[in-house]
Order: structure tokens, then sequence, then C-alpha cells
């Protein structure tokens, strides 16, 4: 009985048809295509034709001449510098945030785990105001630079000798990314590390493997599809990011102004198409983001595929 | 290489995994941790591997008399195979080998040659010569279970541990398996342990079976000792199928229960009464295919049923069919008797008697 049932499936499998009980009816599957079709195209797509054809708007000339403006690619560096150091800075913060909750269990490890999701909680502005309140001159920790009798005398002439600035300034816009990104690389390597369990590294310290090695040969090829799916996805937003960094940068134009601000700025001004071409910008690097996403996922399944399959 | 555990105690939280538990192994033997899950067989081979560690001030752990209580797993010198294998699944099966070898500090590391050679001469061992450059994903369970044997035993480890090794194995595959393993145990002479929760596989294997339940060691023995001197009615039932019948003391007020035990095969079915502490059944059931004939029989006086385990050629001469009527007798009993009495004060023949007629004074 079972196995004909079974057998049956297969035919009907095999013949490409499913069988009409679990088939909904033509005009149903056809609305839902094209509602689904049509909220993408109308959310997701047109607005990228969008900023594509504004930017061109008067033509290519007038688009290379719009993103040859110093500020524009001050603002496009100060941006893939701040993608250079928060993305391997959570990478660090990621992997042992994950390696410590998945592998290990210690009290407050939920506080820990609820705590890696803050900043996914919290409005991006909110936090960037929490690290003016803390490096802004007269914050918590700012206000070190003018106290009357400082902890460490030597550190703040140093500091002052340095004109050093957080907020206002590029250690303010890093710190305020690295905050916003830092769930990324964590969440997704949280639960991979649960599923795939202890068993592999006890199984290396038992044959005398020790701590270190253990994390190089074992859990992070383990790891390394996942991992590198959450740095694609930090690097995304750590270069699309707007509110937080808004609040820390001061907007000072080839100083403190990244890609997203610069953008903003111009589009004030009714500066069209310099604001869309620095946009367009923008967009492309996403679009690279997304095809190395989608890169990645390709190679990894087929790598299941050819696991299964043999 | 002998293994000592002594007092070994280890909590989880208000959960007791162990209490006070100690266990000699000697040198050369291939011993098998028995017991239901939950009885803390893995966890005491966890504690012997330096996976885990026992309560703080508990237990010390001893290998061939040296304390090796504080050193950790890396450095105890154990083989230890993981129940679904742990093969490192993005390296081939060479390389799972090897791994044991090529994490040495650099000054004790062989050659890459000596290394791959040794590799070879392992791959031979476990019968998989060609199998070096596949992923563990690319093997069957047996061959897995094989290769993380291999990897084990490429450090020459001093006592072997196996959680469980042939637990996600089908059955025919499980049977090869576990002659190989014993030969090849015999042939190293490795001290092994392993850990299984099927009393037949311990039987069959093991020089010495150690039964463990709720946290304790019930009875240490041969496979034949455990079998056939079971120490507690624990041992007896975990140790295959067997009837049980309410002793002499169910009727005497305050008395515990204590209870008689009859292994199937201990059952013999005759066609007519031939005397005393016969007991009258009748037929439910005939189970003819397999090596031995099993047949569920039904007590006319109580309704308690009874199993019985004869030869083929008995149940043929028999001609045992359901709704026949019969008379058993019992060729052994086994009785733990409960506070009231103590083993002295009940014979085997006034347990026979108790069963063959429940309500008889004493």
């Amino acid at each position: 009985m079972a196995s004909s049932v079974v057998s049956s499936l297969q035919h009907a499998a095999a013949a490409g048809h499913r069988p009409l009980a679990t088939r909904d009816a033509d005009w149903v599957r056809y609305t839902l295509t094209a509602v689904a079709l049509g909220f993408l195209a109308l959310f997701l797509l047109l607005p990228l034709v969008a900023v594509f054809a504004e930017a061109f708007r008067r033509g290519i000339g007038a688009y290379f001449t719009a993103l040859n403006d110093p500020d524009g690619m001050h603002a496009l560096k100060l941006t893939l510098l701040t993608a250079a150091i928060a993305v391997p800075a959570n990478l660090v913060f990621g992997v042992s945030a994950a390696w410590c909750i998945a592998k290990f269990n210690f009290p407050g490890k939920s506080l820990l785990i609820t705590l890696i999701d803050l900043p996914f909680a919290v409005s991006p502005v909110i936090s960037g105001l929490i690290f003016v309140l803390l490096f802004g001159a007269q914050g918590w920790l700012g206000h070190y630079l003018d106290a009357e009798n400082p902890a460490l005398p030597w550190l703040q002439a140093w500091l002052i000798e340095q004109d050093f600035k957080v907020i206002f300034a590029v250690p303010g816009i890093v710190l305020a990314t690295v905050f916003v990104t830092f769930p990324f690389i964590a969440r997704e390597l949280i639960p991979l590390m649960q599923t795939q369990g202890n068993d592999e590294e006890y199984a290396a310290i038992t044959l005398g493997a020790s701590g270190w090695q253990t994390f190089w040969r074992v859990t992070l090829p383990n790891i390394k599809w996942g991992l590198f799916y959450g740095v694609i996805l930090c690097n995304a937003r750590a270069m699309g990011e707007f509110g937080a960094v808004s609040v820390v940068s001061g907007h000072i134009r080839g100083q403190t102004n990244t890609l997203p601000l610069h953008v903003e700025i111009l589009y004030n001004e009714y500066q069209f198409v310099a604001a869309f071409a620095a946009a367009s910008i923008l967009a492309l690097l996403a679009l690279v983001t997304l095809v190395l996403k989608s890169l990645v996922e390709w190679a990894h399944a087929r790598r299941h595929a050819a696991d299964a399959a043999s | 290489m002998s293994i000592i555990a002594r007092n070994i105690t280890k909590t989880f939280g208000a959960y007791t995994a162990l209490n006070d538990v100690s266990l000699e192994v000697p040198a050369g033997k291939l011993v098998a941790l028995l017991g239901p899950s939950g009885s803390g067989k893995t966890t005491l081979l966890r504690i012997i591997a330096g996976l885990e560690f026992s309560e703080p001030g508990s237990g010390r752990i001893k290998f061939h008399g040296e304390d090796v209580t504080d050193l950790p797993a890396g450095k105890r010198g154990v083989g230890f195979v993981f129940q679904h294998y742990a093969l490192f699944r993005h390296m081939t099966v060479a390389q799972n080998i090897a791994f044991g070898l090529t994490v040495q500090p650099r000054r004790e590391r062989q050659s890459k040659e000596a290394i791959a050679a040794r590799v070879q001469e392992l791959l031979k061992l476990i019968q998989l010569p060609e199998l070096g450059s596949r992923y563990p994903a690319q093997l069957s369970g047996g061959q897995r279970q094989r290769v993380a044997l291999a990897r084990a035993l490429a450090v020459q480890p001093k006592v072997l541990l196996l959680d469980e090794p042939f637990g996600a194995l089908d059955a025919q595959v499980r049977k090869d398996l576990r002659r190989w393993l014993r030969h090849f145990q015999r042939e190293i002479g490795v001290t092994t342990i392993f850990v299984t929760h099927d009393q037949e596989e311990a039987l069959e294997l093991a020089d010495e079976v150690v039964v463990m339940n709720n946290a304790k060691i019930e009875q240490v023995g041969t496979p034949q000792e455990v079998y056939d001197r079971p120490a507690s009615p624990f041992v007896i039932e975990f140790l295959g199928n067997v009837n049980r019948f309410a002793g002499l003391g169910h009727r005497l007020p305050g008395a515990g229960q204590d209870v008689i035990y009859v292994r199937p095969h201990d059952v013999d079915i005759l066609r007519e009464y031939h005397g005393q502490h016969g007991i009258r059944v009748s037929v439910q059931h005939v189970f003819s295919a397999g090596n031995y004939g099993r047949i569920a029989l039904v007590r006319a006086d109580n309704g308690e049923t009874i199993d019985a385990e004869i030869s083929r050629v008995r149940l043929a001469e028999l001609k045992l069919a359901a709704g026949d009527e019969a008379f058993v007798v019992f060729r052994h009993i086994r009785l733990f008797p409960s506070g009231a009495f103590s083993e002295r004060d009940v014979s085997t023949d006034d347990a026979r008697a108790a069963v063959v007629d429940p309500g008889r004074d004493i």
C-alpha cells in the first residue's frame, strides 16, 4: 500500500505535474504571482531605475562631471575607509561573540545575546546620540579633554596636542558604524555554530590539538560560508548607514561626510544630478554586494548538492 | 594500560549523572558500559576521556597507575570515537586520519612522508585503502565509523573510548562491524571501553560488562556472570526478556515485594500434567519464524502471561496451536527476596511452589 502511494507520487513527479488536490486554481496562482511581482517592481525595481534615470538625466557628461567633485570623492573615500575599519572589527567581535555563545555555557549568556541584538532594536539616531553623549565635548568621556585635574595628565596633553576629537570627526563615524553593524556577523554565526555542536572541536582536542589549532583548523573552516555571508551584509550596512552617522558626523564637507550624507546635502541644495550620481555609486556598491552574496549562496548550494548527491 | 576511576560524582544542576562510581578496567580488556539512557554511562566515559570533569574534590582517574585527573583530554593519550563520529567535514578521509599527527608540536611532529605512510597503513587496517581522498559526506555510516576509529588510533592512544559505536548503523552493518572491532581490538591489544544500551552487543563483544543504572554501577562481571548470576532485579530485567512473578512476600503485611524471575528459555512446555509445580496454561500465540519458537502463554488461574522460548524441533514435536491447553515447568528460576526474607529463608523449591500457587501459605 505504502509503496504504491510512493510510486504513484514518483510517477506524478516524473511526469512533471502534481496531484490536483495540491494545486490551486489557475486564476489564484496567476493573481498571487502578479501581486508579488507588481509589489517587487513598485517598491524595489522602480526606485533603482529612478536613481539611474535621474543621475543620467543631463547625459553621461554631466554624470561624470558631478562625480568628479572633490567633496564627493572624499565622501566616497571616507565611506570605504569606514567600512574597511568597521567590517574587520565586527568580524573579530562577531566571531568571538558567536563562539562564546554557541560553544560554552556561562551565567549571563542570555543577557549577552540580548545585548548583541540591541543595535537592531534601537533607532540608529538614538545610537548616534549615545555616542554624542559619551564622547561629545560635554559628554561623560569627552569631558576628559577639558578636565582640570585629569587622571593621566600626559594623556590629556597628548590628546589635546593631537587635536583628538571623536564627535564631528572620523573616529565618531567609525564608532557609530561599528555599533550599528555589530549584530550582522554574530547573528549569522550563532545559529550555524549551535547546529554544528561541539563534537568536532572535542574530537580535535582529544587528538591533541591546542585551542588555537582547533579554532583555525576545525571551527573556522566549518563556518566560513556563514561568516562570508555575514561580512557581506555587514559591509552593505556599513556603507549605507545614515542615521547614526548623521548625528555624530557634523556634516563637514570634504571632512566628515560619508556618501549617504553627501547625497542628502546635494539633494537639499537642489543639485539633483549630482545627488543622484552619488546615489548611483551607493546603489552600484549595493548591487555588487548583492551579486557577491548570490555567488556565495550559489557556491554554497552547489557544494551541498555535491555532498548530498554522493 | 589499566584504567582506574575512583569515587566519581558528577551533577548537572539538580540532576545527578554519577553517584560515587568506582571502576577498574584491567589492561588490554574490552569493557562495555551497559545501561539505559540517563544511567550515566556516557558521562563516565567522557570523564575518563577528560571531556568532562567530576565534581571538584571528588574522584581520581588513573591510567596504568599514573594519576591523570588534572590532565586535559589532549594530554591523556586517549582515543575517543564519538557517537556520530564527529569527522571533520571539510577534510578528506586522509586529512582526518592525519589530523592528530599534524597538530603535534613541531619538534615532535613526524615528517610529511612519515605521516602519509602512517595514514596509508591505517587505511589498510580499516580496510578502506582506496578512500583516502573522499570526504566524510561521501562515505556510508559503517565507513565513517571506521575512519573515526582510524583517526583516534593514529596518535597511538593508551586507551580507546567508544561512545555508542554502533548506535547509528543498521542491523547488518552493525553485526559485521562488531565482529571486526572485536578481532581488531584483540589484535592491537589496546584497553578499550565502549558505551552501549544494547545488551546483546555488550554480551557478545565485551570481555567484561559494567551494568549501570541511575548514576550507579549495578554489577561488573563477564558476560556469562552478569547473565547467569544477575546481582539485582534491574540487571536481570535489562539483560534480555524475562518473566516476572510476584513472590512469597506479597501477602505478608509490611513486607516488600519479593520477585521471582524466569527466562523464557528456562520455560518448558508439556502437553500433559507431570505432577509437581506444573502450571496450567493456554496457548495464546505461537511465533515460529526465527531461530527458536516463541510462545505466548496465559495462565489458567490468574491470567498472567508467560513467554516461552523452545527449540524449533521441540516446537514441531509439541504441535502447539493457539487455544491449546498445556502445562509449563521452570528449569531454572531466580529469586530476589524482599527485606522480609533473606535468600536462605526461601529455597528455590519454595519459590517454584510460590509461582505455581500464589495463594499458598508459608
